[in-house]
């Protein structure tokens, strides 16, 4: 016991790293702020996309959001990371991280708006059509609120996806808060500054782990 | 040599293909392998879970929430970490594999615990008291009448999940598991060239593609007509 807690609840170890962890966890909330609104707006996109008159891009957006779910994220990540260098760009991993997630967010998003917008009835647009909105009015201020509203629990569950997902930064050497966990863990040979970051990413999801279950049950009900 | 003779030279070039694509191959049946073990433990796990919580005992409950918790909050990645460098220094040495199918299917045990419960919540009371009043036991209407129903509205977010959470066997490369991409960087660091990661590209689209088709045949297969 004595073993297991110094190998992974270890205070001292912990306390040393703790201004390096604090770094990381400032850089994971920025890559989040990126991310997360890019993500959103992008899914909106690709809902409006699949939507379109034109068969072409309906189509296009389609078989590209399909890829893009199919690909797992780290793959996506290392694939922009590693391959635009052999096409003479070099993207800082910042922007790596934020093309890669933000693609895979948006298509991930985009799937949920999609279903939202197919849960409000044809009835809402044609009665806000009918008071005279066009179109695009009819959508943002009748149609999107009801759809959001509808899948709200699926948007929020995503974002905490989205939250884990920059975890996966660490891997292109950006500096949050698993790869600093990772470079203290590998200077004291000591697991505690990951179960510390664990516990930073338990603190902050937890809740709102809490309330997408409650959310869930409450449409389940 | 022009332009596009360059591109096709550094991302499409057909003999490191050939050269490179056994290795690929072996990603491949690595994904898989990982993939299958974490989807036979982690469902059934998960499942298991699901039916204990069934019973409502009160302190098991809620050691089941905290664990299930735990494991949808934390970045498998981080989990992965710890497991991988924290074990050997308290005495247990996994090899690579073992971590990563460890980790994953805990983690696919914790949501798919949740979407299941979340399913046996949903079926309604009269159903239990229908069942109970012919005379069936506790566990008889829990695995007969109730689970079937709850595994229904489950299915959607069930295969969403599960698919999710398979992806995730990339995250083995981190740790040295030869799966696709793992593979393909190693080819990339060898031959200084990028077509082995349009190869891990193409392989994860064949292995990922007909999964995604078959979930939603199964969401088409078993989805309930509602009115």
């Amino acid at each position: 016991m004595d073993l297991f807690v110094s190998q992974f609840l270890n205070l001292d170890v912990m306390r040393q790293a703790w201004p390096l962890i604090l770094r990381g966890l400032g850089m994971t909330a920025l890559l989040c702020a990126a991310v997360i609104p890019l993500g959103l707006a992008g899914g909106l996109l690709v809902a409006l996309a699949r939507r379109s008159r034109r068969a072409w891009l309906r189509g296009t957006t389609k078989i590209l959001t399909d890829v893009l779910r199919a690909l797992p994220p780290l793959a996506l990540l290392i694939l922009i990371y590693s391959g635009l260098p052999f096409a003479g760009l070099r993207p800082s991993p910042f922007l790596a991280v934020c093309i890669a997630f933000t693609l895979n967010a948006s298509s991930f998003y985009g799937e949920i708006y999609r279903a939202g917008i197919d849960s409000v009835g044809t009835g809402q647009w044609e009665a806000a059509r009918s008071t005279g909105l066009t179109e695009f009015q009819a959508f943002t201020s009748v149609v999107l609120p009801q759809a959001a509203r509808n899948v709200l629990p699926d948007l929020v569950s995503n974002t905490v996806e989205v939250v884990k997902l920059t975890s996966l930064a660490s891997v292109v050497s950006f500096t949050e808060l698993l790869y600093a966990a990772d470079m203290a863990r590998s200077v004291t040979y000591n697991a505690s500054p990951i179960v510390m970051a664990a516990g930073l990413y338990l603190l902050i999801l937890w809740p709102v782990v809490r309330l997408v279950s409650r959310l869930e049950h409450r449409v389940a009900a | 040599m022009t332009d596009l003779d360059r591109f096709v030279e550094t991302f499409l070039n057909p003999a490191l293909a050939q050269k490179t694509w056994p290795a690929i191959a072996n990603g491949v049946l690595v994904t898989v392998e990982v993939a299958l073990a974490v989807v036979a433990t982690g469902l059934a796990l998960g499942l298991a879970l699901a039916y204990l919580r069934a019973y409502r005992i009160r302190p098991l409950n809620a050691l089941i929430i905290v664990l299930v918790d735990v494991f949808r909050a934390v970045p498998p990645l981080v989990i992965i970490l710890i497991a991988y460098f924290g074990l050997p220094n308290v005495g247990v040495t996994l090899s690579a594999f073992a971590v990563l199918w460890l980790v994953l299917s805990l983690v696919l045990a914790a949501f798919s615990e949740e979407i299941l419960w979340a399913g046996i919540l949903s079926v309604r009371k009269g159903q239990w008291d229908a069942a109970r009043s012919t005379g069936l036991t506790f566990g008889e209407t829990l695995r007969t009448v109730i689970l079937p129903q709850a595994f229904r509205l489950a299915i959607p977010p069930l295969t969403n999940r599960t698919i999710a959470i398979t992806k995730n066997t990339a995250l083995g490369s981190v740790i040295g598991v030869a799966e696709i991409i793992n593979q393909a960087q190693t080819a990339v660091a060898v031959t200084g060239n990028a077509t082995p990661l349009m190869m891990a590209a193409v392989a994860y689209l064949l292995v990922f593609i007909p999964v995604l088709a078959l979930a939603g045949r199964i969401e088409r297969r078993f989805a309930w007509n509602r009115a």
